[in-house]
């Protein structure tokens, strides 16, 4: 990207975008990772992420829609700030994963890709994701939170509430 | 973070480094790492691979192709350049083995992904995690930074005049990226769509170069292998099936886990001694022995199974990726068969018709009949529509919903039927799933 063209991208992102197409043989290699990284600051991929992102690879909008649509984790619509990922795949599922799944929705009183009115919160079912002897096991985000019951429930999501109260104060400190 | 394990049954080779702080490029170094390197260095790509077929060891993502002639396939010569693709995309239900290799030995990853470029002649290698597995994509990135600030990666290697390069890659949520095609076209910023074969990867593949792809566990392994020779590697397992296997051990045992375990290992042993046997007392129902692709194998066919890729052929299931699913006497297989189609339905590309539609079609009839809405020729129709699917996909992902879905209407027939007219299931509460 030209240095006089705005980036919504935070510096440090656009810098790494920047460094990121340089490091292949080809520079559209880039493309499935960047909208990874542009999903994890902007929250979603969002029409202004793709404009960018296209002009970044050198494709068109319509294929940088056509490549994301294929990806399981990228979405063009906003999620909760922690986005609760239960795995209910066949390891999970032989050690309860349903219950877990089930306490998640009743205490966040929202289903299968919703998100709670606060917008921190947002619950999805999801495949497998690799923590199949330490089942049933979910991501927040990125952290994984395995060999989990139902009781575990209110205690995962209450930390998640504290992260996020205390990020807010030492914002406004 | 993941528990690791342990059983006297266990030879470590590839999990020798578990839990002693090797993602540490000194501690890696002082435990004897990136001594076979050096050695590959000396001794040149024609003994490496005639190390790696000596090693009998064969490729771990679950084809079980010979890994030292897979490498030997590559061109010497050729216009463009050749690759090495490292394959972490684990997605294999039942699978988490490499999570623990990226955990705990990223610097072995390194190794070997630098070991498999001099024999085949590539310069640049890539590393592909799976979008979820961030942290440890993280720590694979740290690792290659320390590697590269030795002096271990980039245009003179140990001080030699070779090149290597490495560079890593997250995916962004894709089980299908697992097949080497796939995995190819994703890592070129495509959608994750296999290709037509032949050319094969070996002579046109990562940017039309020759490429080798190899599952992180092979390639964990092979610095394993030139350190203690390939024949002591091969010692160690069954015939034509070199060395160990890390097995993940999942489901309904007393002590779930990763295990390393000689190749050709007893599977009720497996299940009994080192998985700790059966949880909360209940009996053995069915196990599926390498990953949710694997046809499903009933108690008696296990007594006497030795777990290699040619014993678990001749059972009629697959090796597949060591992901060793056990379940007990009460739990619903039409259930475990429809949560196994709806994910192979999930992740379908759709591409070729047979898997898009036929995965479809089972996810349909499935949930029609665990409803209890099922009508006795479903039973018929599941099985042969499962059946037409095979080897009619480009692609492994067809077989992989295919396979277990018969083995699963062929061995629990019974309860098929007993799922019929109307009946509830005498086992399940969780009628609906929600993953669409």
């Amino acid at each position: 990207m030209s240095p006089e063209t705005m980036s919504i991208f935070s510096p440090k992102l656009a810098a790494r975008f920047d460094a990121l197409v340089e490091k292949y043989p080809l520079r559209r290699s880039a493309l499935v990772p960047m909208l990874l990284y542009a999903q994890d600051e902007i929250g979603y991929l969002s029409d202004a992420v793709i404009a960018e992102v296209a002009e970044r690879i050198g494709v068109t909008e319509l294929e940088v829609r056509n490549v994301a649509s294929y990806y399981s984790m990228l979405r063009f619509k906003p999620a909760g700030r922690y986005n609760v990922q239960v795995c209910t795949n066949i390891s999970c599922m032989l050690r309860g994963a349903y219950d877990l799944y089930e306490r998640f929705q009743e205490e966040l009183g929202i289903g299968h890709k919703g998100v709670t009115a606060d917008g921190l919160f947002s619950l999805e079912e999801v495949e497998c994701i690799g923590a199949c002897c330490w089942a049933p096991a979910i991501q927040v985000n990125y952290d994984f939170h395995d060999d989990l019951t139902a009781e575990h429930v209110t205690g995962i999501l209450e930390s998640y509430r504290g992260r996020a109260q205390a990020e807010q104060k030492a914002t406004h400190a | 973070m993941p528990r690791l394990v342990s059983h006297p049954d266990e030879v470590k080779v590839v999990s020798q480094r578990f839990g002693l702080g090797a993602a540490n490029i000194d501690r890696y170094i002082e435990l004897g790492g990136y001594a076979a390197t050096k050695k590959c260095l000396e001794q040149g790509p024609e003994w490496i691979i005639e190390e790696m077929k000596a090693s009998s060891l064969r490729g771990r993502g679950g084809a079980g192709f010979p890994t030292g002639l897979k490498w030997s396939f590559v061109p010497k010569q050729s216009a463009k350049p050749k690759y090495v693709l490292v394959n972490g995309d684990e997605s294999e239900p039942g699978t988490c083995k490499d999570h623990l290799i990226f955990l705990h030995d990223p610097h072995a990853v390194i190794e070997g992904t630098i070991i498999a470029g001099l024999a085949i002649g590539a310069k640049t290698g890539f590393i592909y995690l799976r979008g979820e597995y961030r942290y440890l994509l993280e720590i694979m990135d740290k690792a290659v930074a320390d590697a590269y600030d030795k002096g271990f990666l980039g245009r003179n290697i140990f001080g030699s005049d070779t090149e290597f390069q490495i560079i890593t890659q997250s995916g962004a949520g894709a089980y299908e990226v697992g097949e080497e095609s796939a995995l190819m076209e994703s890592l070129e910023g495509k959608r994750g769509i296999p290709r037509i074969k032949p050319p094969f990867p070996a002579v046109v593949g990562l940017y039309g170069g020759p490429t080798v792809i190899n599952n992180a566990e092979t390639i964990a392994t092979v610095p394993h292998i030139i350190d203690m020779g390939g024949a002591a590697f091969a010692a160690i397992g069954s015939a034509r099936n070199g060395g160990t296997r890390l097995f993940s051990i999942s489901g309904h045992v007393q002590r779930p886990g990763v295990y390393e375990l000689p190749m050709g290992y007893n599977l009720k042993k497996m299940i009994y001694e080192v998985g700790g046997g059966i949880r909360g007392g209940r009996k053995l129902k069915a196990v599926v022995p390498g990953g949710s692709s694997t046809p499903v194998l009933l108690p008696e066919e296990i007594e006497n199974l030795g777990m290699d890729f040619d014993q678990v052929g001749k059972a009629g299931s697959m090796l597949g990726s060591g992901g060793v699913v056990v379940i007990d006497d009460q739990t619903c297989i039409v259930e475990f068969a429809l949560r196994t189609i709806s994910f192979y339905q999930h992740e379908s590309c759709g591409w070729c018709i047979p898997c898009r539609e036929g995965t479809d079609w089972l996810k349909k009839s499935l949930t029609r009949f665990h409803a209890g809405y099922g009508v006795a020729k479903d039973i018929d129709n599941i099985q042969y529509l499962a059946e037409n699917m095979l080897g009619r996909t480009f692609c492994p992902l067809g077989d992989a919903a295919a396979m277990p879905t018969i083995g699963f209407v062929k061995k629990f027939r019974k309860e098929f039927e007993e799922h019929l007219n109307g009946k509830p299931c005498p086992f399940a509460k969780h009628v609906e799933l929600a993953v669409v």
